[in-house]
C-alpha cells in the first residue's frame, strides 16, 4: 500500500429516509476508505439497516448523496453497483439452488465474465470455507453454512465496497472467529462497512465506528477513541450506552 | 444479463417436482384429447368424403386442439408466474437483484423469457402431435403457423399479466388466484356478452385468440397481444422500481 492519501470508496452526505411521518435515518453522513472496516453500530431500530438498504441501492433515499468508487448511487446506479456487494440482513439465498451455482449466478449478476466467473466462485468458496458443501442444495444446509453463502455472494465479484448487515448473527462461537478473520482480511484489499449491536465485534474488527442513535449520527470516530471517549480508556461498553442517551 | 436471469427461472421451475408433475398431466390430458378427436375424424371421414369442401384434418383436428391449449393456458399460466417476483420477496432474495447492477427492466424481461421458455416446453407437444399427421396426410400449413402465433401472443400476454400481478404481493398463492381471477373475469365477460359488438370482447385475450385459431392473421388481434404484454411488463418494471421508493 502507498502512502497516498485515503482514497475514499464510498461517502454518503446528509442521507435522510422517512417511512410514513417517522423519521428513521435523518441526516446522517458517512465516509468509508479504501482498506478499512468501519462498523455501524446502534440499538435496535436505530435505522442501521435502514441506512445499508439505501447505501446498496435497495431503498431510495429521501435526501442526500450517495457516491461509490466516484460513481453517483442515484444517477448512475449500474454503474455505482458493479463496486458493491451487499448481505442483507436475512440473505438472500434462493434454496433450491446448489452452492456453487448460486455463486456463479451471483458473479455473472456482477458482470464477471465465464472465465472470470470460474475463478472467482472457487476464490469466494475457498474463502468462506464452502468447499465441502460445493454441491449441496442452499436450503439443506445449516444457518452458519447459509450466512457463509451469503457472504460468499457478497464478495465474489471482489467489490471495492462490502456492506454487510449483521454478518455475524446467528452464528456458533467458532463461525463467529472465522467470519471476523475472513473480515479482517477483506479489509486487506477492499473496504468493508458492516452493522453490529455487538460491542465485542466492534473491538475485535473495527478499525472505526459510526454510532446511530435514533437515526442521527452520534459517534465518528477510531475504535480507541469510542474506548477513551470523554473519560478513561478501555470503557467502550460504557461510552456506547452513555453517548446513545441509556445510563451506564 | 436477461439470459442469465431468464435461464435461472427456467431452472428453478424444472427443479420443482410440481413442475414436472403439471407438466405430465398435460401432456396425458392432449394426447388423449390428440386420440380421441383423430378417432373421430376418422370415424366421419367417409361422410366428409361426400360433401363438397369439407373441413379437412387441421381444422378438424388442429383448431379445437390449439383452442383447448389456449384455455388449459389460461388456467395454468397463472400457478407458473405466481412464485416469479412474489417468492423473491417473500424468501427476501430482491435484494439480490436490486443491489446487482442490473435494472428492473432486465429483471421483468428476464424472467418473462424463462416464464415463456417454461410454456413453450409445456405445449410444445400440440404441434409435434399435430405435426406427426404429415407421416400420413397433408397439413394446411397457414392454418397451423396462424394458431402457432397466437397461441405464442397469448402465452405472452397471460405471462405479462401474471408477472404483474406476481410483482403486487409478498404471496404466490395471492398472486396465482389474483392473476387466474383476471383471466377467468375476462374471458367469462366475453363469453357472457350479449351482443357481438359489445366492448368485453375487444378486452379479453381469448376472443382475440378466435381469429388466429380459425387462420386468420389479423393485425389489430396481434396488435391487442403486443399492447397487453407491454402495459403489464411495463407495469411490473413500475412495480419493481418502487420496492425501492416504498421499501
Amino acid at each position: 500500500m502507498s502512502d497516498s492519501p485515503p482514497e475514499f470508496t464510498l461517502t454518503a452526505r446528509n442521507l435522510q429516509r422517512r417511512f410514513g411521518a417517522r423519521i428513521v435515518v435523518d441526516d446522517v453522513s458517512l465516509a468509508l476508505r479504501r482498506g478499512e472496516v468501519l462498523g455501524l453500530l446502534g440499538h435496535n431500530g436505530a435505522g442501521k439497516s435502514t441506512t445499508l438498504q439505501m447505501l446498496s441501492g435497495c431503498l431510495l433515499p429521501d435526501g442526500g448523496e450517495i457516491e461509490i468508487c466516484g460513481n453517483d448511487l442515484l444517477r448512475q446506479p449500474l454503474q455505482a453497483k458493479r463496486h458493491l456487494g451487499y448481505l442483507p440482513e436475512i440473505p438472500p439465498l434462493y434454496r433450491e439452488m446448489r452452492v456453487d451455482d448460486y455463486l456463479r449466478f451471483a458473479a455473472r449478476l456482477h458482470r464477471l465474465n465465464a472465465a472470470q466467473t470460474a475463478a472467482a466462485v472457487a476464490e469466494s468458496l475457498h474463502r468462506c470455507g464452502l468447499e465441502n458443501v460445493r454441491q449441496k442444495r442452499i436450503g439443506a444446509l445449516s444457518k452458519g453454512y447459509q450466512q457463509r453463502v451469503g457472504i460468499a455472494q457478497a464478495i465474489v465479484h471482489q467489490p471495492d465496497v462490502i456492506i454487510l448487515d449483521e454478518p455475524t448473527v446467528g452464528l456458533d462461537p467458532a463461525q463467529i472467529r472465522d467470519i471476523r478473520t475472513l473480515i479482517r482480511e477483506l479489509a486487506d484489499h477492499h473496504s468493508v462497512l458492516l452493522s453490529t449491536h455487538l460491542l465485542a465485534e466492534v473491538e475485535a474488527i473495527c478499525d472505526r465506528v459510526n454510532i446511530l442513535h435514533q437515526g442521527r449520527l452520534a459517534f465518528d470516530g477510531t475504535t480507541a477513541a469510542l474506548a477513551a471517549h470523554d473519560g478513561a480508556p478501555n470503557e467502550l461498553e460504557a461510552n456506547f450506552l452513555r453517548i446513545t442517551g441509556v445510563k451506564p | 444479463m436477461i439470459r442469465l436471469i431468464a435461464w435461472r427461472e427456467l431452472r428453478s421451475l424444472l427443479g420443482q417436482p410440481a413442475s414436472w408433475f403439471m407438466l405430465a398431466i398435460l401432456q396425458f390430458i392432449l394426447a388423449w384429447f390428440f386420440l380421441a378427436r383423430l378417432e373421430a375424424f376418422l370415424d366421419l371421414q367417409p361422410q366428409l368424403a361426400q360433401i363438397a369442401n369439407a373441413p379437412g384434418v387441421t381444422a378438424a383436428l388442429a383448431a379445437p386442439m390449439f383452442n383447448l391449449a389456449a384455455l388449459l393456458l389460461m388456467l395454468l399460466a397463472p400457478i407458473f408466474t405466481m412464485r416469479a417476483l412474489a417468492e423473491e420477496r417473500r424468501n427476501q432474495t430482491l435484494p439480490l437483484l436490486l443491489a446487482a447492477p442490473v435494472s428492473s427492466a432486465t429483471v421483468v424481461l428476464g424472467k418473462f423469457i424463462g416464464l415463456m421458455g417454461f410454456l413453450f416446453l409445456l405445449m410444445g407437444s400440440v404441434p409435434l402431435m399435430l405435426y406427426s399427421l404429415m407421416l400420413g396426410t397433408a397439413l394446411d400449413h397457414g392454418l397451423m403457423l396462424a394458431n402457432l402465433l397466437g397461441l405464442v401472443l397469448l402465452a405472452a400476454s397471460f405471462v405479462a399479466l401474471g408477472l404483474y400481478v406476481s410483482a403486487l404481493t409478498a404471496q404466490p398463492v395471492v398472486a396465482a388466484i389474483g392473476a387466474l381471477a383476471v383471466l377467468l373475469g375476462l374471458w367469462l365477460a366475453d363469453i357472457g356478452a350479449a351482443t357481438s359488438d359489445s366492448p368485453w370482447h375487444a378486452l379479453s385475450p381469448l376472443h382475440h385468440f378466435e381469429a388466429f385459431n380459425s387462420g386468420l392473421l389479423d393485425s389489430g388481434d396481434a396488435v391487442f397481444f403486443l399492447l397487453f404484454s407491454v402495459v403489464f411488463l411495463l407495469l411490473a418494471m413500475r412495480r419493481i422500481d418502487n420496492n425501492r421508493r416504498y421499501g
